[in-house]
């Protein structure tokens, strides 16, 4: 059952178009992910869920409620939704503690005990709810803004790059730790981030935005693995992009024979690898001898970054080739494990695992 | 940090004193938050001891007034204190300055919020045309408001007459800063607040007000304490304050104790306002949490309520600007060709722009000691000084030359009345505009540019001309502007404290208007104003681009 239902919503800004026709359906209880470079209109299609600004066209609906429709919208403070921003936007005139119970009415019931219970929920220290927003450090000031939404018991969360702000380690810690929260609490979530890693871990829903428009929406090993175009593959990870042929679950590249997930049957086409489906073993050039679908490369660069090391690879036999003369000067570029890196001018075997994705 | 700095400078009054604690708070602010100061130890480095030995004289100097209060004071005896201060008439002086305080500071409070608002935050038609006639009443001096008033409504006179027209003459003094600070504010708090479930009402009350805190604070002492000083306005409408029993004391019995006891009382009512201030102000920090570029605000629409909002501001623009133009319009026309006296004026103009200038000189170079140690090589000491010349500073000039004229005849008799004393008054009243502006733009130029220069291989001196100077230069000439046009239209001090047969514009006017013949006045009026005008301009230019607009 879908919760949140947003179709063709339009936004325009001047002559610029923020939003050109958005759709997106929300189930319950879910985590989607918006991502996309900057500039392309995710955080405007948040203002809009949010009620910050109206739509000039299009709907949203909420639980079967019309939020906004065709220029009219329900005023943000009546929407129940809470947003979650970048830098947390905590209120520097108040303490930690009135920060969180803002949203609740003042002689609300047990207020402190409320407080104090959502301070523990994400995780904060009690002594912490007397100070001031800026004697914390951005992480302790992100969680204060989690406390803050879900005091008032949202029906859906909107994380607009909360995570962007806080340091890499941070970073992957605080994530999980929202997603198991919110994930416990019941509530409906959206993210909007340009870090297509947070993007893919976080949610069970990612949506690729680009120029105002969603190109994809799925679930992050859907789209991950079998991206519509060139571009969202590049978009969501390093992508090893091959002429080739294809025919009966096969393709035929300068790779070789790969297992396809298509039957089609094409003469030019273009599939993708994700660079870890190929596996690199070390051998010398006596050791090329062998059955002729054998692939070999010679490393030319190997860049060491601690647990990561990014090698090139040019190929030094190219079995079935279509084209063999494009890739045959492109080094491939994968990126191996830091500890059994092969070093430059070593000849290593190449072997494909999994299938390839042809595109459309 | 840089934002501090503005915001200080966005308060600085463009004619009277300048305001104390807030600078002070800022100070400690600069000093602590150590950004452009110096990173950390790095930066701090040992000032020259002739630089220190400037410094300190110039805040000792400072300092003098508030010694020869304490000084007249403890001369005096208690008795003839008691007796002098606790007689009906100060009560009456007492009852009237603070009724004043008490209903224009408000009063302007709520208009300059509103007006803010208005202009800042609504889609009010013309907001920006808008804006700049909010500020611009400050280019008109407050006694020649005072004067288009009476020439207007010739039976205006006492409290509310007062009330009146002090609110129109210093309420820019509030709508500057109000205005820079909700410009500043951060959107998306109020999204924030929105999201949980408030509506636009509770909204500016429970987020966007408490922001403007500070800038109510600092903009509302301003205002309070060009009240307590300020002379011409009142006399024009008869409402006696404690500055116009002053002067009329000092003008029947000279230098004697009543005047120097009621100046007495009247800074006893400056730090009044100035512990009320930090009192209310309270410890708050009202920065932008967190990092990211602030999002463009939106306008509010305001629908219906765009006509009546437009009535405010046509009503305030015709009662600020209007009137005083509109008089000094009718008097220049009904005077025609005959009171343009062009050798007199000329005179006047020349005398007044050459205190102006020689008055800026001094106060800039008098602050640059302070000014560079303060960025340079901040330290506990550095900070007490200069506490002391923003204080100073924040006083009335009428005590100041009430001062400088004792000290002057009973030591120095051969500088009383000399261009010596009223420079220096004009130096220590005007000091913390001169010293913010030096420090704001010092602050601008890291000591790592200076440091880049000379590993580039120039000369310390060099170094220094090349980088800090060159780009503290502008920051100077702004202060020194600020200071020019505070002496261009300043009245009670130079009338006490300048040499026989000087007659500068404001001089010039207050007499003429003394005798009734508000014609002759006129031209004066007209130049002092026209010569403001560019001045307010660059103000609320400046005031735009630091909020990054």
């Amino acid at each position: 059952m879908s919760f949140l239902e947003i179709s063709g919503l339009h936004k325009h800004y001047g002559p610029v178009a923020a939003l050109a026709g958005v759709d997106l359906s929300v189930v319950s209880g879910s985590r989607t992910a918006i991502v996309g470079p900057s500039g392309c209109g995710k955080t405007t299609l948040l203002r809009l869920i949010a009620g910050f600004e109206a739509p000039d066209q299009g709907r949203i609906t909420l639980d079967g409620e019309v939020l906004a429709k065709d220029g009219s919208a329900v005023p943000a403070h009546r929407r129940g939704i809470g947003v979650v921003a970048q830098d947390g936007a905590l209120f520097p005139h108040l303490t930690i503690g009135d920060n969180i119970g803002f949203g609740m009415g003042r002689g609300e019931d047990k207020r402190a005990e409320r407080i104090a219970e959502l301070a523990y929920i994400v995780g904060l220290d009690k002594a912490i709810l007397k100070r001031r927003p800026h004697q914390l450090s951005g992480g302790q000031q992100q969680r204060v803004a989690l406390a803050r939404a879900m005091a008032m018991k949202p029906r859906l969360m909107l994380l607009d790059e909360p995570f962007s702000a806080l340091d890499t380690g941070l970073r992957a810690s605080m994530r999980k730790a929202v997603a198991e929260l919110l994930e416990a609490a019941g509530i409906t979530t959206i993210l909007v981030t340009h870090d297509q890693a947070e993007a893919l871990s976080f949610a069970s829903q990612v949506a690729v935005m680009r120029d105002g428009k969603f190109s994809q929406v799925g679930t992050p090993r859907e789209l991950y693995l079998k991206p519509k175009d060139r571009m969202i593959a590049e978009f969501l990870g390093d992508a090893i992009i091959l002429p080739a042929k294809i025919s009966g679950g096969f393709a035929y590249s300068p790779l070789g024979r790969i297992a396809v997930d298509t039957s089609d049957s094409r003469d030019v086409v273009r599939i993708m690898l994700r660079p870890e489906q190929i596996a690199l073993k070390r051998t010398s050039r006596e050791g090329m001898s062998g059955t002729p679908d054998m692939l070999f490369g010679e490393v030319t660069e190997s860049e060491f970054a601690g647990s990561m090391c990014t090698v090139a690879v040019r190929l030094l036999n190219s079995a079935d080739p279509p084209d063999a003369a494009a890739i045959g000067n492109t080094p491939l570029i994968l990126r191996k494990s830091g500890m059994d890196a092969p070093a430059v001018g070593e000849i290593v075997r190449l072997t494909v695992s999994g299938t390839a994705h042809v595109f459309a | 940090m840089f934002p501090t700095a503005i915001a200080v400078l966005q308060l600085l009054p463009l004619d009277g004193t300048g305001t104390a604690s807030d600078l002070m708070q800022s100070a400690a602010d600069l000093a602590r938050s150590g950004l452009p100061v110096g990173t950390g130890r790095r930066a701090r480095r040992r000032a020259a001891p002739w630089l220190v030995i400037a410094a300190l004289f110039v805040s000792l100097l400072a300092l003098l007034p508030l010694a020869f209060i304490i000084w007249t004071a403890v001369q005096t005896g208690w008795e003839t204190v008691s007796a002098l201060v606790f007689r009906p008439r100060v009560g009456e002086l007492l009852v009237n300055t603070v009724l004043l305080v008490l209903l224009a500071v408000p009063i302007a409070v709520v208009l300059s919020v509103a007006l803010a608002w208005l202009t800042e935050r609504s889609d009010l038609p013309g907001a920006r045309l808008w804006a700049w006639l909010c500020v611009a009443p400050l280019a008109i001096p407050a006694f020649v408001h005072s004067y288009a008033w009476i020439t207007m409504v010739p039976r205006l006179h006492g409290l509310g007459a007062g009330v009146l027209v002090s609110v129109i003459a210093y309420f820019p003094f509030l709508y500057l800063p109000v205005s820079a600070a909700l410009r500043r504010l951060d959107p998306a708090l109020e999204d924030a607040a929105a999201a949980l479930g408030l509506g636009p009402w509770r909204v500016f009350w429970r987020v966007v007000l408490p922001q403007l805190r500070l800038a109510i604070c600092g903009g509302s002492l301003l205002v309070g304490l060009h009240l307590l000083a300020e002379y011409g306005l009142y006399v024009f409408i008869r409402f006696d304050t404690f500055t116009t029993a002053i002067v009329d004391q000092f003008q029947s019995t000279f230098n004697g104790p009543a005047a120097n006891m009621l100046a007495g009382v009247l800074v006893s009512c400056c730090f009044v306002l100035l512990g009320l201030e930090v009192l209310v102000r309270g410890e708050e920090r009202y920065a932008r949490v967190g990092s990211g570029a602030a999002r463009h605000q939106q306008r509010a629409p305001l629908g219906r309520a765009t006509i009546p909002c437009l009535a405010l501001l046509v009503a305030t623009t015709l009662l600020a600007l209007g009137v005083p133009f509109v008089t000094i319009g009718g008097w220049l026309a009904a005077g025609g060709t005959a009171v343009w006296r062009f050798d007199e004026i000329g005179l006047a103009l020349g005398q007044t722009l050459f205190l102006a200038l020689a008055g800026a000189l001094l106060a800039t170079v008098a602050a640059m000691p302070m000014a560079w140690i303060s960025i340079r090589a901040p330290g506990p000491l550095q900070r007490l000084l200069e506490g002391c010349t923003y204080i100073v500073g924040s006083l009335p000039g009428v005590v100041i030359a009430l001062a400088l004229v004792t000290i002057t005849v009973r030591i120095a008799m051969p500088l009383y009345q000399t261009l010596f004393t009223i420079l220096v008054a004009y130096a220590l009243m005007f000091l913390p505009r001169a010293l913010v502006s030096l420090r704001a733009s010092i602050a601008q130029a890291p000591v790592e540019l200076e440091r880049a220069a000379s590993s580039l291989g120039r000369p310390p001196l060099q170094a220094l001309w090349s980088t800090t100077i060159r780009l503290s230069a502008p920051g100077a000439a702004a202060g020194m502007a600020l200071v020019a046009l505070g002496i261009m239209n300043e009245l009670t001090a130079t009338q006490m404290l300048a040499p026989n047969g000087t007659r500068t514009l404001a001089m010039a006017f207050w007499s003429y208007s003394g005798e009734i013949d508000y014609a002759s006045a006129a031209p004066y009026a007209f130049i002092m104003v026209a010569m403001s005008l560019p001045l307010t301009w660059l103000l609320y230019v400046q005031s735009k681009r630091m909020a990054g607009r």
